[in-house]
């Protein structure tokens, strides 16, 4: 693998950038694999990095039906948070995080994962009580965080209405300083180049139209470019893990949701944080380009079509223009949506499922992209190993059964 | 924003005056207690979650406050029915791979 | 300056109207009619912007919305700012002040243009990924000098004094564009009777029409124009909307239209009244797109420099506003368009240095009216780089073989200011990408149209369609077409006469080839706003970037304000030579709303500050904001919170509150419980099965407290009901659950059990509820009611009914303060009468008003919870201890029932609610604390649950608190430990979490 540099850039620049690498090849899928990875976004290209690097897996493919990195990935607002409620959500968004801290240097690629910190805001005193709990229990599991008061929510965010006369005034929030948001597309890429460096084939523009099962054990999976083999096989494929599910004769508690999220035209920084409200419904940051990235709720209707309908957006910039009344003539540039897995309990499942072989990383819902490493790391273990990891064990599919249920929706209330 | 038909009132009416309540035809089990861990969690969370057609339940919940189910496409988002709660769909992923489209 | 580049007679300008405005601090002057660009451009003002990351001085390139370049910073005060206004799509207004939004510390001299011209070869697309790096530590700094170079414009810092509106509308037709094509479309299906809504971006109905050379009629074709308009406006049923963006076409033909209303006037509204714009919300039956067509520039090194433009621009601004942007002319062009801008050019009197034409042998009309005018024509040929710096100073000319792409032949070079240029024409598909649907290539065009879209019909140039003759055959057919799905007998269109013009293929050719290969030739811009070249694609596939959503993300191709309209069609073509595909197997990209950027202000209209959401008032709120309530937001409810009397403090206010219900008598007013009226013969079976307990036995004016789950045997609501009569209920629900609580009632009763006969209406607002609680509650109540509220008469938790303050009303005997109580519920409109009547005897009884704190204080005292602050959706019943409420032997399996024998409901250690009684009694635990049985462990500690309610009690004489904790119901007597963010720990025992009168004695008097 090419290293990458500032003294690399120069010297590139010198003989005109002609010589530059691939940071992955296009490989034709070979007849069989160690392990197969279904879907190349970011939890995709991560697990089989790890594989790869962590656990010797090299033998290993990543099946993408379009382009690596253009599901959710691409779609997300970019945050990257861990002060989740409850211990086994906040242990895995933690272990991410600490992924996160290091994972531009590990990938020699910068994810400019840029730690701006995140508010996360209360309205009502019920507001203030959650996020006490939330605080509390994130200091005693070893998460940064601390309450603020409206005086110093001002301080850090000086363009948020704080004025006791707002319709939901801000009474005070949770405030994690090592939050904040990557580049998106950079942590697909930096993963992909990563793992492809260390032999993982990424197989885009194929797509996986069935799963062969023999006596309970998965043998392979069916793609429009014929049969590949492989006994482990893990989907990864987000808003799609349902179609894959029903073609191994399995039902996930999931449901396909439209999301949106909206950017305005660039304009020079004024918000150097990322504010998040539930009650008021929107969240905001400002991305290094000067685009302020906008997102709220998921549309109440399931859907595949990478849109969802124009009254969220439209009530989205509502809650954006109550938060920041200076935003009203800033003009909405572009939006678009996702397709989120949304799970009754608003966590994921990384599980084993009754075919022998077959794992599923889904459901990750509107939070998914601030897991990404944390989700591939403990995913490719559980892969390699033939059964949890101890991270992934709360989020198995049995708690649906048991009753064991880990309930985020406070923490994803909003999505993002 | 999707256009409904309210097959109660009688008239196609904007997405706002809705609300979607997940899939149709989800029967509460007639005896509970005698359902397995597993049903239970069947009935509860388990869902079909087709992309393609798909059958759910909305609510006219500014208007007439009547629960009836809708016929929809999950890709396209084409709504090709709209019937009242207790009938049944005419177009289902069956019929329309049969080319039995109305 | 006096306006250099104007023309004296022609173009659609008022020349009687002088305008003065501001750019960058210099003045100058226009006229009524032009637009920010086209008097700029009269001025001679070249360079109106530096680039985004090179910092190279650009000019004005096109005249419409797809214009990259002449990007402002409008208005002249500081809450009047408005970022990233395109000068092509601002009209002139007096007064206007605009500043370019890049450039420092000017735009003709930019600082940063070093910076671009040294580091430009390091700074190829996604750099930034492969430096700032180490040490790790050092990027947050890297990062604070990128976000220095981030952003256009800038956002204001004050509040927008404007405001903004929606309209909703429904249509037959909506037409969308008023060019030829739409013109004629809205015509015909306007002559129908069918309600038709046309509309148009520009200042002005008419699109290519207003700068044509055609002829309609043998007139000038803006003849033709304002007649169509003016039958148009004679037609009640058609809405003529100019200024009008259509932004976004989502599912079932619902569109989004942005019409301006003063913009084009001031920078903020001239007349308080006025909105600054509008959104219109369109569901339209059939949809005509005529959005036509934009013209591509070619790709040429230094092809940004001022100077260069789109030969279309060259043409509107010459033929519609009168202004010649320069003095010598180039034409580089594919397609026989190019030679129009040359012979407007000339026939404005200034110089046509060449044009130069990349087919072998063009023989179309206007070729041979070049000829005949003189023009001289290199054909078979290309500029494939400009020079100059600051402005275009000559055009460097060359042989080219497009299916090479390679130069060939001699090299010349031509002196000349201006270079426009023509690669042939992009339809503006993107409304009809909005849902999803592809755009389709089409070879003969060399362009994409749209692909096929329920409902929607394209026309004229967005079609592919260029001939005059022919868009206009085709809209009326459209138009036709339309109003008769909608239902109309059509009455057809007579069209316009049209000089036939013969016209030559153009030719495909996006990027011209340079004598140098691209990594090492000039810069040869493709996306100018976001100042992606040609070289930096080449790089994007060499490095495996194949897809073009890859190319595009990682260059960052289209995403400026313009979102490509100009340069993505150039760069997917350059990629596809790249990878060696055609352009169909390279794709495009999906197109997104918004067609051009629309303000957060106008989007969110006037559902903002106090239209945000709707607040909701009780009867009686005049009276608690006279009696100096402070408030607290329970849903859309504003609920007294306390009534602190003098300078007292929340604290103080509540011990006093709380006082004087368990000493004396206290009122709340809790009218904004959910109110559900239940009635039918099946009323009573219907509320056994969604509550927990048992309801067969309650007796007429009997009342009886429930607990509700969802099937997942979780807690959601609770709440009194009340029997009115053996098929009469009323419940009561949380004042937050209210609304849903309704529709998870109806729920149940559509979809399961339609058999049985009851019926829900909410009465919320109908009922007005007064708590009156405390000893004296009886003695008070006596003064005013003709009911009889003896003690063995009138028992706990019943109901009567009769007078209270000569009104009728139902008073129900229940309690959540534990104290002797009477919930007198009136007509919301004799809630104050009775109020009043209430307080007539304040003095005689201490009567108090209390608010939601106390409120909480009392009932927690008596270990009554409040569903959401002591239940968080994962608390069943038994968790709260409350099988004294839970019907396990009820015929019918009630909601939540079979969920509570799952193994994890079965757990002993789960979260219980317990009482906490701390060491210290002066304390008042947190809410949220988190407790620990060890608190000398290390982090990450093992919680075992937390603090949901906590108080201090006057009554009790110290702090106590409600928590789950893990077999909290076998803990009593333990201690356990909170340790605090300060790095206190606090102590407390844990008790039964009823704090006051297990008994119920002080309730039953």
């Amino acid at each position: 693998m090419q290293r990458y540099s500032g003294f690399g850039l120069a010297k590139h620049a010198l003989t005109h950038n002609e010589n530059w690498q691939r940071l992955w090849r296009n490989p034709t899928p070979k007849k069989k694999y160690d392990v197969i990875i279904v879907g190349a976004g970011g939890h995709g290209l991560a697990t089989a990095y790890y594989l790869a690097k962590e656990h010797g897996i090299t033998n290993v493919a990543v099946i993408e039906k379009g382009w690596l990195g253009g599901g959710n990935t691409a779609r997300n607002t970019t945050i990257v948070r861990s002060n989740y409620l409850w211990d086994e959500a906040a242990a895995l968004y933690e272990h991410a995080m600490k992924l996160w801290e290091g994972l531009s240097q590990d990938l020699n690629y910068n994810v400019m994962f840029s730690q701006r910190g995140v508010l996360n805001l209360g309205h009502t005193l019920q507001d203030m009580r959650d996020i006490q709990r939330r605080v509390n229990a994130n200091r005693l599991n070893g998460i940064d965080g601390e309450v603020l008061d409206t005086q110093q929510v001002q301080e850090i965010c000086p363009i948020l209405n704080c004025s006791a006369d707002a319709r939901f005034p801000v009474l005070g929030a949770s405030w994690q300083p090592r939050a904040g948001v990557a580049r998106h597309d950079a942590v697909a890429w930096g993963f992909a180049r990563g793992a492809d460096a260390l032999g993982v084939d990424l197989i885009q523009q194929t797509e996986v139209i069935g799963m062969r099962i023999e006596d309970g054990q998965i043998v392979g999976v069916e793609t429009n470019r014929g049969f590949i083999g492989a006994e482990t096989v893990g989907c990864v494929a987000a808003g799609n893990s349902s179609v894959l599910a029903k073609m191994a004769g399995i039902k996930l508690p999931l449901e396909s949701h439209p999301l949106q999220a909206l950017v305005s035209e660039p304009i020079k920084p004024i918000l150097d944080t990322v504010v998040m409200s539930n009650h008021v419904h929107g969240y905001a940051s400002q991305s290094d380009k000067g685009d302020l990235v906008i997102g709220a709720g998921i549309d109440g209707y399931n859907g595949y079509g990478q849109r969802g309908s124009y009254p969220t957006i439209e009530h989205t910039l509502q809650a954006i223009v109550e938060m920041f009344p200076v935003f009203s003539r800033v003009r909405m540039n572009r939006q678009w949506g996702g397709i989120v897995d949304t799970c009754p309990d608003a966590c994921p499942i990384l599980s084993a499922t009754p075919v022998k072989g077959l794992f599923f990383n889904c459901g990750w819902g509107t939070g998914g992209f601030k897991a990404t490493p944390g989700s591939g790391n403990v995913f490719a273990w559980t892969l390699a190993k033939g059964y949890a990891h101890p991270l992934a064990a709360p989020f198995s599919i049995d708690r649906f059964v048991s009753g064991k249920l880990i309930d985020e929706h406070g923490a994803a209330g909003v999505a993002h | 924003m999707l256009h409904i038909f309210c097959p109660y009132c009688g008239e196609h009416r904007e997405e706002a005056e809705f609300r979607p309540k997940g899939q149709a035809h989800i029967a509460r089990p007639l005896s509970p207690e005698q359902c397995s861990d597993e049903e239970w969690a069947d009935y509860l969370f388990f869902r079909d979650n087709p992309r393609g057609i798909h059958h759910e339940l909305w609510v006219h919940a500014t208007g007439c406050r009547k629960f009836f189910n809708v016929t929809r496409h999950t890709v396209s988002y084409e709504i090709l029915e709209t019937y009242k709660m207790g009938e049944k769909p005419k177009v289902t992923a069956e019929s329309l791979a049969k080319g039995g489209r109305s | 300056m006096s306006q250099v580049n104007r023309l004296g007679s022609g173009g659609y300008i008022d020349r009687t109207q002088t305008l003065t405005f501001t750019f960058n601090g210099n003045q100058y002057t226009g006229y009524k009619g032009d637009t920010l660009a086209s008097a700029l451009l009269a001025n001679g003002v070249g360079i109106v912007n530096r680039s985004f990351k090179y910092s190279r001085p650009r000019g004005i390139v096109a005249a419409g919305a797809e214009e990259p370049n002449a990007i402002m910073q409008l208005g002249a005060t500081e809450a009047a700012q408005v970022p990233n206004i395109r000068a092509t799509q601002q009209a002139l207004y007096s007064g206007l002040t605009a500043r370019s939004t890049n450039g420092w510390p000017n735009v003709e001299n930019d600082a940063m243009g070093l910076i671009g011209k040294l580091g430009g070869p390091m700074m190829g697309p996604g750099f930034y990924y492969k430096t700032f790096m180490a040490p790790a530590s050092m990027w947050m700094t890297y990062e604070k000098f990128i976000r220095k170079a981030a952003g256009l414009g800038r956002s204001p810092k004050e509040k927008d004094p404007d405001q903004y509106d929606h309209y909703h509308r429904h249509c037959d037709v909506l037409v969308i564009g008023a060019g030829p094509a739409g013109l004629t479309a809205a015509l015909a299906a306007g002559r129908s009777g069918a309600r038709v809504i046309l509309c148009d971006e520009q200042e002005q109905m008419g699109g290519h029409l207003l700068d044509t050379r055609d002829q309609l009629n043998g007139k000038d074709a803006s003849l033709w124009v304002s007649q169509v308009l003016a039958e148009l406006a004679t037609m009640p049923e058609v809405l003529l909307l100019p200024r009008t963006t259509a932004n976004g076409l989502h599912d079932h033909n619902f569109a989004t239209l942005h019409e301006r209303r003063t913009e084009h006037l001031a920078d903020t509204a001239p007349d308080a009244n006025q909105v600054r714009s509008r959104m219109h919300h369109v569901r339209a039956h059939q949809v005509i797109l005529a959005s036509g067509a934009h013209e591509r520039p070619l790709v040429y090194a230094n092809n940004d420099v001022p100077g260069n433009m789109l030969c279309g621009a060259v043409s509107t601004y010459i033929r519609r506003y009168a202004v010649v942007p320069g003095q010598r002319l180039v034409v580089t062009t594919t397609n026989d368009d190019g030679y129009r801008a040359a012979l407007d050019w000339a026939e404005a009197g200034r110089e046509v240095v060449a044009i130069v034409d990349a087919r072998p042998s063009p023989e179309g009309d206007c070729v041979k009216e070049a000829r005949k005018k003189g023009i001289r024509i290199i054909t078979g040929s290309a500029v494939f780089e400009a020079k100059g710096s600051k402005r275009v100073t000559g055009a460097r000319v060359s042989g080219v073989d497009p299916a090479t792409f390679t130069l060939t032949g001699v090299k010349d070079d031509l002196a000349c200011d201006t270079i426009a240029s023509s690669g042939g024409f992009s339809p503006v598909v993107h409304l009809s990408a909005h849902t999803g649907t592809r755009p389709i290539w089409r070879d003969d065009i060399i362009g994409f149209v749209p692909g096929k879209v329920k409902g929607l019909t394209s026309v004229g140039a967005v079609n592919g369609v260029y001939a005059l003759d022919r868009i206009l055959a085709d809209a009326a057919e459209a138009g036709t077409n339309a109003a008769l799905a909608s239902g109309f007998n059509v009455a057809g269109v007579e069209l316009p006469s049209v000089t036939k013009q013969l016209e030559s293929k153009p030719i495909a050719l996006f990027q011209v080839p340079h004598e140098k290969p691209t990594m090492r030739a000039p810069k040869q811009f493709v996306d100018l706003q976001n100042d992606v070249t040609a070289a930096g694609i080449e790089l994007a596939t060499r490095e495996g970037f194949e897809s073009i959503e890859h190319v595009k993300r990682y260059t960052a191709l289209g995403f400026g304000t313009d979102q490509g309209k100009l340069g993505n069609i150039n760069g997917m073509a350059i990629a596809a030579r790249l990878l060696n595909q055609t352009i169909p197997e390279t794709g495009t990209t999906v197109f997104r709303p918004n067609y051009t950027g629309i303000t957060f202000g106008a989007i969110a209209g006037r559902h903002c500050r106090d239209l945000f959401d709707p607040e909701r008032y009780t009867a009686l709120h005049a009276w608690h904001l006279q009696r100096g309530a402070k408030f607290e937001d329970v849903g859309q409810w504003k609920r007294p919170w306390y009534f602190p009397v003098g300078n007292e403090t929340m604290h103080d206010a509540v011990q006093r509150e709380c006082r004087a219900v368990r000493e004396k008598v206290g009122i709340l007013d809790a009218s904004t419980l959910g109110k559900i009226d239940i009635q039918g013969k099946d009323a009573r079976e219907f509320i056994g099965r969604v509550y927990t307990n048992k309801w067969a036995q309650l007796g007429v004016d009997k009342c009886r407290y429930g607990l509700m789950c969802k099937d997942d045997g979780m807690v959601m609501d609770d709440g009194v009901t009340t029997c009115l009569g053996d098929n009469h209920f009323l419940m009561t629900t949380t004042t937050g659950g209210a609304a849903a609580i309704l529709e998870w009632l109806e729920l149940w009763h559509q979809t399961e059990w339609p058999e049985l006969e009851v019926y829900f209406t909410s009465v919320t607002d109908h009922w007005a509820t007064m708590t009156l609680s405390g000893p004296k509650a009886r003695d008070l109540l006596s003064e005013i009611t003709d009911i009889d509220l003896s003690k063995d008469t009138f028992k706990f938790m019943e109901c009567r009914q009769g007078q209270v303050a000569g009104v009728p009303a139902r008073v129900y005997r229940i309690s959540f303060t534990g104290e002797l109580t009477y919930e007198i519920n009136v007509q919301a409109n004799y809630a104050m009468h009775v109020w009043k009547a209430l307080f007539a005897h304040e003095h005689k009884y201490g009567l108090t008003p209390y608010g939601t704190e106390t409120m909480h204080v009392l009932r927690a005292e008596k270990g009554f919870i409040i569903v959401g602050q002591d239940t968080d959706g994962s608390v069943t019943p038994e968790d709260l201890g409350m099988q004294w409420c839970v019907g396990y032997d009820k015929p019918f399996s009630w909601i939540g029932q079979r969920a509570l024998s799952r193994p994890d409901t079965r757990r002993e250690d789960r979260k219980q609610l317990v009482g906490l009684k701390p060491v210290d009694p002066k304390v008042v635990l947190q809410e949220g604390a988190q407790i620990v049985l060890d608190p000398k462990q290390s982090i990450p500690m093992k919680m075992v649950g937390h603090v949901t309610s906590s108080y201090f009690s006057p009554t009790l004489g110290h702090g106590f608190a409600l928590a789950l904790l893990m077999g909290g119901s076998k803990r009593m007597g333990e201690k356990v430990y909170m340790p605090m963010a300060d790095g206190t720990v606090i102590e407390a025992e844990v008790v039964s979490p009823i704090f006051l009168d297990p008994k119920g004695v002080r309730q039953n008097v």
